[in-house]
């Protein structure tokens, strides 16, 4: 592309529009259903039920080390369809540009967002671009909805998770939050952390596959992290949730940081992890074709789900801690603020 | 988690627990001093596996806990005025002023940013030369000594928009006014780990002479706080007083001699008001008259003037170890984290905030 920067023309919906359109989106994307251009994908699709989703991605910086904004909006929806058991096919993109924003960062961010959906599996169908006045927006924000289909025999729910149950991670738990937070506050530490961005739909569905319906919970602990979504999944099911601090991965380096900054891993962002709730018979099964995927080779046990915990409020999460003793594992009331002394 | 992983082992906290519960004789009171114990306990699950045995009382070790309003909202007039960036610890966001925050000043369009260090606001300051940048200097001992670096810094490179709201506090005279108090109720100290760091020993060592009430230096694992509550209830029963170190692998008699130097060429020992406590004599720092000119009370003639405590509100008994969060009665009701009434419920390491985080068992 000729222009260095994205004009306010190129929202405009007239030839700069188009340009940015059939010269960057269009090739990058390549599908038939996009390159039709017309206002809307229209695609069959099987009978049954379908999962749909939606997610916008507000990151700051746009690029931080083991991704970009690109494949974290295209990894964000694939992993929401595939947490409510669906097989994500179609996604949208629609993209809110700030004026001025560099050609080439668009660029490489519709670049990421191909690559993404060529590793999952989705087609980026139709979209939508807009450009802001500067100050109106922050560089780029990205909107993704998607459709996938729910096969037969799969029923996950937040509400499923039944006693006896056990809980399942598959892998280290923090990543994606401390490599932003280290980045975006310069905060210095000389540490490889990389975001964890990553599809999930391909590990998900051989957990499905093997174990269908005994797989009765699947969540992707994005923002609030896994503490988060394990007291959504005790509140929404009334049960209560115990798991093992001994037993939950965190990278070396994330829990040094954690601990340096005042954060609970357990609080930190993830986005390419995932928490399931399966039957307790069946949860070596799951295990193993877990780790025999790229995403889920470091998955294991962390807790099981119980009926009530003595002392405790019902739909409620408590931890064994490492040293031996007991606590809750609250929802958190708001962002994880660094501490001072 | 492998991390520290032999200051976690279960089988040492186990024995550890079970020797405290067959030495004390009676029910123990321990205040422990710092916030980042006080959270340390609740997250890993400590009062547990003490029993009945050790009562243990949070005291005024969360800096953003013990900062008086008054302070608060001078900082806040600062974040008002024109052409002024508040450059500030994150904690302080939330933390309500009489009538607002810096977080809704924030909201509100002043310019309020989130920094991890005072060398980060002296950054922000030397990037933009035409606007002023307040940092409040919150914290006791441990974080003073790089705000009193980052202010000699300022003034060797001569920056001349960058200020210090100072409202730096000092914990050995808190122990003193802790202790003083005819009510006074803990058996023991456990000391802040990070403050033993910087001031030894060796800066407790007028208030022990004082009071002679046991004293113990404590890292912030379970075994550090495990073994300190064990030499605690020993002295205790033993009836044989003594200050010590049970964090011997950073904290020395002598602390960090560097960093007590710097922290005392730009601050001198002032009377402040702690909220909560009242004025504690010696209980905080200022700026140096060398060192004024970074003086942001001075420079914006935003002097703090005390501000009553919000109606109902049992911060300062809480703070003084005379209550529990539970027995006030905005507790969880009107006072919760999303929306907090005092400092305690503000603050990560608050002990209200900690006990309705981690409460239930």
């Amino acid at each position: 592309m000729k222009d260095e920067r994205i004009l306010l023309d190129h929202g405009s919906g007239g030839l700069l529009s188009n340009r940015l359109i059939s010269e960057l989106m269009v090739p990058l994307f390549d599908n038939a259903f996009l390159s039709m251009q017309d206002d809307g994908a229209c695609f069959d699709v099987p009978a049954g039920r379908m999962a749909f989703s939606t997610d916008s991605f507000v990151v700051d910086p746009l690029f931080f080390p083991g991704g970009c904004i690109g494949d974290l909006a295209v990894n964000g929806t694939v992993n929401d369809i595939a947490m409510c058991g669906g097989v994500p096919r179609y996604l949208s993109a629609a993209l809110i540009i700030e004026e001025g924003f560099l050609i080439r960062d668009l660029e490489a961010v519709v670049q990421s967002m191909a690559e993404a959906a060529r590793k999952a599996g989705v087609l980026i169908v139709t979209g939508d671009t807009k450009v802001v006045t500067q100050g109106a927006a922050d560089k780029l924000f990205i909107n993704t909805s998607g459709v996938g289909y729910i096969p037969k025999s799969v029923s996950v729910s937040a509400g499923n998770a039944r006693p006896g149950d056990v809980v399942i991670a598959s892998g280290t738990l923090g990543d994606h939050g401390i490599a932003i937070l280290n980045q975006r506050e310069g905060l210095s530490f000389d540490a490889d952390i990389q975001s964890d961005s990553a599809p999930l739909n391909h590990l998900a569905a051989r957990m499905l596959e093997t174990a269908g319906l005994d797989v009765h919970v699947l969540r992707d602990p994005t923002r609030g992290g896994a503490a988060t979504a394990l007291n959504e999944i005790a509140a929404q099911s009334k049960v209560g949730i115990r798991i093992r601090e001994s037993c939950i991965p965190v990278a070396k380096a994330v829990a040094g940081l954690c601990s340096l900054l005042g954060l609970d891993p357990l609080y930190v962002a993830n986005e390419g992890k995932l928490l399931a709730v399966v039957e307790g018979d069946r949860a070596e099964k799951v295990l193993a074709v877990m780790r025999e995927d790229p995403f889920g080779r470091d998955a294991c046990v962390i807790g099981e789900v119980v009926g009530e915990i003595a002392g405790a409020h019902p739909g409620r999460v408590v931890m064994e801690t490492a040293a031996g003793g007991e606590r809750v594992v609250p929802m958190p009331a708001g962002e994880q603020l660094p501490r001072i002394c | 988690m492998a991390f520290d992983t032999q200051y976690r082992d279960p089988d040492l906290c186990r024995r550890l627990s079970e020797r405290i519960r067959s030495v004390c004789g009676r029910q123990i009171r321990i205040m422990e001093v710092c916030g980042t114990h006080t959270v340390s306990v609740f997250r890993h699950g400590i009062r547990p596996m003490l029993g009945e045995s050790i009562h243990l009382v949070s005291g005024p070790g969360c800096p953003v806990c013990v900062t008086d309003q008054g302070d608060i909202d001078a900082v806040i007039a600062m974040a008002e005025m024109e052409r002024t960036i508040v450059a500030t610890f994150g904690d302080l966001m939330r933390v309500p002023g009489t009538r607002s925050s810096l977080r809704g000043e924030k909201a509100r369009g002043c310019d309020v940013r989130v920094v991890y260090s005072a060398e980060d606001a002296l950054a922000i300051a030397r990037a933009n030369p035409d606007r002023q940048v307040v940092f409040p200097g919150i914290g006791f001992e441990t974080t003073a000594p790089a705000v009193a670096a980052s202010v000699i810094a300022a003034s060797e490179e001569g920056i001349p928009n960058f200020s210090v709201a100072c409202s730096h506090k000092r914990v050995p005279p808190a122990l003193e006014a802790l202790s003083a108090k005819d009510d006074a109720a803990v058996d023991g100290f456990l000391l802040p780990g990070h403050v033993s760091v910087v001031i030894g020993l060796k800066g407790y060592a007028d208030f022990f002479r004082k009071y002679a009430v046991p004293s113990v230096a404590a890292g912030f694992e379970p075994v550090d706080i495990l073994s300190a509550l064990l030499r605690l209830a020993e002295m205790i029963a033993a009836g044989s007083p003594g200050l010590e170190n049970a964090y011997g692998r950073v904290v020395t008699d002598n602390g960090n001699p560097r960093a007590r130097e710097v922290m005392e060429t730009v601050f001198y020992h002032v009377d402040s008001a702690w909220r909560g406590l009242g004025v504690i004599p010696g209980g905080g720092m200022a700026l140096r008259d060398a060192f004024s000119g970074f003086d942001a009370f001075r420079r914006f003639s935003a002097h703090p003037t005390p501000a009553p405590p919000p109606a109902g509100c049992s911060c300062g008994d809480i703070l003084a170890g005379k209550a529990l969060p539970p027995d006030c009665p905005l507790y969880g009701s009107a006072c919760t984290p999303i929306d907090p009434v005092g400092p305690c419920m503000v603050s990560s390491e608050g002990t209200c905030a900690a006990y309705y985080q981690y409460g239930g068992l």
